[in-house]
């Protein structure tokens, strides 16, 4: 097969720590914390490796949208094995405003530019928890999607996804150029080994503005306010059954 | 032939199991007779190499030695007890029972009494008054130690740390931090986390290790290679001795020369010479970037290469350099279902370097490795800058204890050595025990020169304890080794201290111990060889 496959990687925090909000509750502490790439998106790229090692398809380009750092989170990709990587560059407000919708015209524009048959993203990022982008980006090219898959596997021109969904396991056969959003379950991405460490430094990253795509990255959102979840309150041991209902009359319960 | 020993009468409700340290080379089953009296069976020990200078009962270097006449805890003791600590004197056999073995499962005590203070003061009038009574005395932190120097060895009270975690006091200026001894050294790192320090000691115990245990059996340690042993960090301690009076050494100073420092001789004291129950300890700053590399060589030589240019081309980033072999990886991969994250190799390492400057340290590590990599002395690798992926790479070294609890039976011996000797044991035992032995495996502290060896066999087998000991500890004493880098002594090993030190250090430690405690109650039977007296 000739095919290319994209794969969309994030720059998030680092899932072990700890989140701060800033004191002026606009958002949280980015500064001097640990990033790294989106666990989900680790999953999409492993799965495309995997789908080149079997020679299914050709080549792996994996894309990252963001300022400078990003480029690392597409070296770790590089690393993993994909083939080169494109670093469409948004920084300062812009990225600050960033979301699902321009990453996925983003994306849509480049599939279009690359010829790529199959996007694969990783379900959600953990920063923001959207599930949207893939979804989105099916729809902008118009394309069939397979969201949520645990198991992904060719099948004469068609791909066949498994999906994980509230009630089970749903198997759906969709037309190829496709979106494939990857689920926990899909993989267990490799660690990148030093060989392929050293190899990777010196795979391309092409570098591209969200313009040169035609893509306007404005956001018609508006973060208003950021704030901690409520403090979960230290519960009440009560002796009797007496004093249980007694507590729950005072709370409005009974 | 063997040896009979009566012992006095017990009662009925408790039963003796002493013999389940893997080093007995015999079966030791105390049981009881129908006329109500103990009688142990002791049989021949094959080797009795070297038992004029093994102790009191050569035949069993490790086994515990007869009961020393101390009293027994009678219903007035318990009533006192009870008044000093309500609610805080368990006798519970159930509840008593964890605390009467060791975290390996090989050693048991029959202890009635399980104590629980709360204040330096709790511990003061508990030991003035298990002193006027001749009562024996087991203090116990976290009961993680290897050597079976936390448990009873038969119905000694059992003082216990672990109501005695709170934290005094920070300060963040000079990085000192003054807690109680029973706070769980997990639970320290993540109070100075929070205030960006990190202890200076980590071991695998963390989660269950008591700061003051650590400090009694002067713990080594993951971190060892940077931060120095506990002898530099710890600046003051507060203990009690033997006869209830507390030795105030709470200084917080960096730099203290007046007099004799005291508390050097509590620090690795094992709970024999005073009861630890405060510690102030100097802390280093959390470091900004942490990254972990794991290597893989294909000879031993190579790993000491790797360490040589490490510590040339990392310097003063270098936090840990810690070494498995293929045999603890393929335990790994077998039991806890770990993955191998490179390709199969003879020899793994951990190296993780700290700093305060992440740019700084990637490019020293990149240029290392890449150096290593080009010259060959590496064969792969994997690094790792985030937390997750740092977690499981150094599970692969952290875990091998626990893989090994798998295994059947361990034999774990814990031995210093000069560094390029470290592999040459792993590789003669093996030669020398052959089929006897299901697992020969070692890995270990090997920047600081520490061999962890595991021998592991189904289940106790006498014959091959028999051709492991003193095999083991005459070839560490030929290379001027010790033969217990930093587990201690305990009760298993307390007989072979002979192969580490000179006759003369040991009288003087015994001087010295009956100085500090006269009637011997501060966990007898440990740490001293049997022949002290």
């Amino acid at each position: 097969m000739s095919a290319r496959v994209l794969v969309g990687v994030k720059r998030v925090i680092d899932y072990a720590v700890k989140i701060r909000v800033k004191p002026d509750h606009t958002g949280v502490v980015t500064d001097g914390v640990k990033h790294s790439m989106n666990p989900f998106c680790e999953i999409a790229v492993e799965e495309a490796v995997k789908l080149k090692e079997k020679k299914l398809i050709k080549e792996v380009v994996a894309v990252s949208c963001g300022p400078q750092q990003v480029q690392e989170t597409i070296r770790t990709a590089l690393a993993m094995g994909a083939d080169r990587g494109i670093h469409v560059e948004v920084s300062g407000k812009d990225y600050e405003t960033l979301g699902p919708l321009q990453v996925s015209k983003i994306l849509a524009a480049l599939a279009k530019k690359e010829e790529a048959s199959l996007i694969i993203l990783g379900k959600q990022a953990i920063d923001d928890d959207c599930n949207q982008t893939g979804q989105m980006t099916a729809a902008l090219l118009d394309w069939p999607q397979g969201t949520f898959a645990s198991e992904l596997a060719f099948e004469a021109d068609k791909l066949k996804v498994v999906r994980e969904i509230d009630g089970g396991l749903e198997t759906i056969k969709i037309k190829l150029p496709a979106v494939v959003t990857a689920d926990l379950r899909l993989n267990t991405p490799r660690y990148a080994t030093l060989p392929n460490i050293m190899k990777a430094k010196k795979k391309k990253i092409a570098m591209v503005k969200p313009a040169d795509l035609g893509v306007d990255v404005s956001s018609r959102l508006e973060v208003l306010k950021v704030d901690e979840p409520p403090t979960r309150q230290a519960g009440v041991k009560v002796e009797t059954v007496e004093d249980l209902v007694g507590k729950l009359k005072e709370a409005g319960r009974v | 032939m063997g040896l009979f020993q009566k012992c006095s009468r017990l009662s009925l409700r408790s039963s003796y199991m002493w013999s389940v340290c893997p080093q007995y080379s015999i079966a030791v089953t105390a049981r009881e007779t129908p006329d109500r009296a103990l009688i142990v069976h002791w049989t021949q020990h094959r080797d009795v190499h070297n038992s004029r200078r093994l102790g009191a009962n050569p035949a069993n270097p490790s086994a515990a030695p007869p009961r020393l006449p101390f009293s027994r805890v009678t219903q007035e003791d318990l009533s006192f007890f009870r008044a000093l600590l309500p609610g805080r004197t368990i006798t519970d056999p159930d509840l008593l029972k964890s605390s009467n073995v060791d975290w390996l499962k090989t050693v048991q005590g029959s202890s009635d009494v399980l104590l629980r203070p709360k204040t330096t003061e709790g511990v003061s009038q508990i030991l003035r008054y298990c002193n006027e009574r001749n009562l024996a005395v087991c203090p116990q932190g976290g009961n993680t130690g290897l050597v079976g120097g936390s448990v009873p060895v038969f119905d000694e009270i059992i003082l216990s740390t672990s109501l005695m975690n709170q934290v005094f006091a920070f300060d963040n200026i000079s990085g000192i931090l003054t807690c109680q001894a029973g706070c769980v050294l997990e639970n320290l790192s993540h109070y100075l986390e929070e205030r960006d320090f990190i202890m200076p000691l980590d071991l695998g115990a963390k989660g269950s290790c008591h700061i003051g245990g650590n400090v009694s059996t002067n713990a080594g340690g993951l971190r060892l290679l940077r931060y120095g042993s506990l002898r530099g960090t710890v600046l003051g301690l507060e203990v009690v001795l033997a006869d209830g009076h507390v030795l105030n050494c709470l200084a917080t100073l960096r730099k203290d020369n007046t007099g004799y420092d005291l508390k050097q001789l509590f620090i690795g004291s094992e709970g024999t010479l005073g009861v630890i129950t405060a510690v102030s300890i100097l802390c280093p700053r959390k470091p900004k970037a942490v990254n972990v590399a794991f290597l893989g060589c294909s000879s031993f030589q190579q790993l000491l290469e790797t360490f040589q240019c490490c510590r040339g081309m990392l310097g003063e980033i270098l936090s840990a350099f810690e070494f498995l072999d293929a045999s603890c990886m393929n335990l790994l991969e077998k039991h806890l279902k770990l993955t191998n994250p490179i390709t199969e190799c003879p020899f793994y390492i951990v190296i993780e370097t700290a700093g305060s400057n992440a740019t700084h340290d990637e490019e020293k590590l990149h240029q290392f490795l890449e150096e290593v990599m080009t010259s060959s002395l590496v064969t792969d690798g994997t690094v790792a800058t985030e937390a997750t992926k740092i977690k499981a790479l150094w599970s692969l070294r952290e875990r091998v204890t626990e893989a090994l609890t798998h295994e059947g039976y361990t034999y774990k011996y814990d031995i210093s050595l000069p560094v390029e000797k470290i592999y040459d044991l792993v590789q003669d035992m093996r030669r020398h025990l052959g089929g006897m032995a299901k697992n020969v495996v070692g890995y270990g502290h090997v920047g600081d020169g520490n061999l962890h060896l595991n021998i592991t066999s189904p289940s106790k087998d006498f014959d091959l304890l028999a051709a492991i000991e003193p095999y083991v500890y005459e070839w560490t004493s030929q290379w001027k080794g010790s033969i217990s880098a930093e587990h201690g002594l305990g009760l298993k090993k307390r007989n072979y201290i002979y192969y580490s030190k000179p006759s003369e250090a040991v009288a003087l430690m015994g001087s010295i111990k009956a100085m500090l405690d006269p009637k011997g109650i501060l966990n007898p039977y440990k740490t001293l060889p049997d022949n002290i007296n």
